[in-house]
């Protein structure tokens, strides 16, 4: 792998021999796992248990929710891509990654809020059955990561405008990358369990 | 901590391929390439497409289930591996992972397990 890109962490002494922030930031996405774990759950439990509308097959549009995941998919893309301009140390891409990370994530959020907004109409509401209520808890939680992502990545942006990042900026860019790609990944279970399978049910 | 309390600490755990805590943090890592994330991306991008198409595709409902959550499983390490670059780093990340990912799965059946038991 000749154009293989690396960069490290910044120099600090553990009795570890690994970089505290990064250790932590594993250790937090550990936690985040029984978190997703415990709301997946929950909406496995509950599904098909509710005796009164709108049901998923009634108001799910797995075509729009797949545009969604593409959007989510590329943003994970180009996250990397500015580690890699960060690696590089062309801090203009990198910031132009980034946004363009933070802008993907946006459109996901936008999508989401539309969703929501549709369901709302059509009469799901988080009260109106066990279905509501476990759908927007999970969807919600994970549009909230979604949006704290965000704000992480525009601070980095912000940040690196103003100087105010380490000399070294691959690292603080590969700490946000990390909780970025997890939320991606937290959203390829949800896509699958919550608008996949439903539908994978046989017909009549 | 003294140097000496180092090493010893450092011949305790005994991690393979852990560097000398002294020079923590200075280890350069091998991460893919630009080429190698698009790569990646790309194969996500026909994996997702599949499973759209599986969802769509009348197969029999156990083949389907078994299809859509191998797609996702592949999907999930793919990400894993490579965007997170569990397969470049130090491998006491992975296990923080996999205990965390795999607490979650043993809560799922476990709760399942009862849940549905009990509902019986």
């Amino acid at each position: 792998m000749a154009d293989s890109t690396a960069h490290a962490a910044p120099a600090e002494h553990t009795s570890t021999g690994l970089p505290s922030t990064k250790l932590a930031m594993w250790l937090f996405l550990a936690s985040e796992c029984l978190l997703f774990g415990a709301l997946i759950t929950t909406y496995v439990l509950y599904r098909g248990a509710s005796t009164t509308g709108p049901y998923p097959n009634e108001i799910f549009d797995i075509r729009y929710t797949s545009v969604s995941s593409f959007v989510l998919l590329a943003s994970s893309l180009t996250m990397v891509l500015a580690l890699t301009a960060a690696d590089q140390r062309d801090f203009a891409r990198m910031r132009l990654w980034l946004i363009a990370t933070a802008m993907l994530g946006l459109t996901f959020v936008g999508g989401q809020v539309y969703e929501f907004t549709s369901f709302y109409h059509e009469g799901l509401t988080l009260k109106s059955n066990l279905f509501g209520t476990t759908f927007y808890v999970l969807t919600g939680f994970h549009g909230v990561h979604v949006t704290v992502g965000i704000l992480m990545l525009l601070s980095l942006v912000g940040m690196s405008w103003a100087g105010r990042l380490p000399d070294d900026q691959a690292f603080p860019v590969e700490m946000v990358g990390l909780y970025w790609h997890f939320v991606d990944i937290v959203w390829i279970v949800i896509f699958t369990v919550v608008y996949l399978v439903p539908q994978a049910k046989p017909a009549g | 901590m003294t140097m000496e309390g180092l090493d010893e600490f450092q011949e305790e755990i005994g991690a393979e391929g852990l560097a000398d805590p002294r020079e923590a943090g200075h280890a350069r890592r091998r991460h893919p390439s630009a080429k190698e994330y698009v790569r990646i991306g790309v194969i996500l991008v026909v994996l997702t497409t599949l499973e759209v198409w599986t969802s769509y595709s009348g197969l029999p409902h156990g083949l389907m289930i078994t299809m859509l959550f191998g797609l996702a499983f592949v999907k999930f390490v793919l990400v894993v591996l490579w965007y997170m670059h569990l397969r470049f780093d130090d491998a006491r990340y992975s296990r923080f992972f996999i205990m965390g990912a795999a607490g979650a799965g043993i809560l799922f059946l476990v709760v399942l397990l009862l849940l549905k038991a009990f509902a019986r």
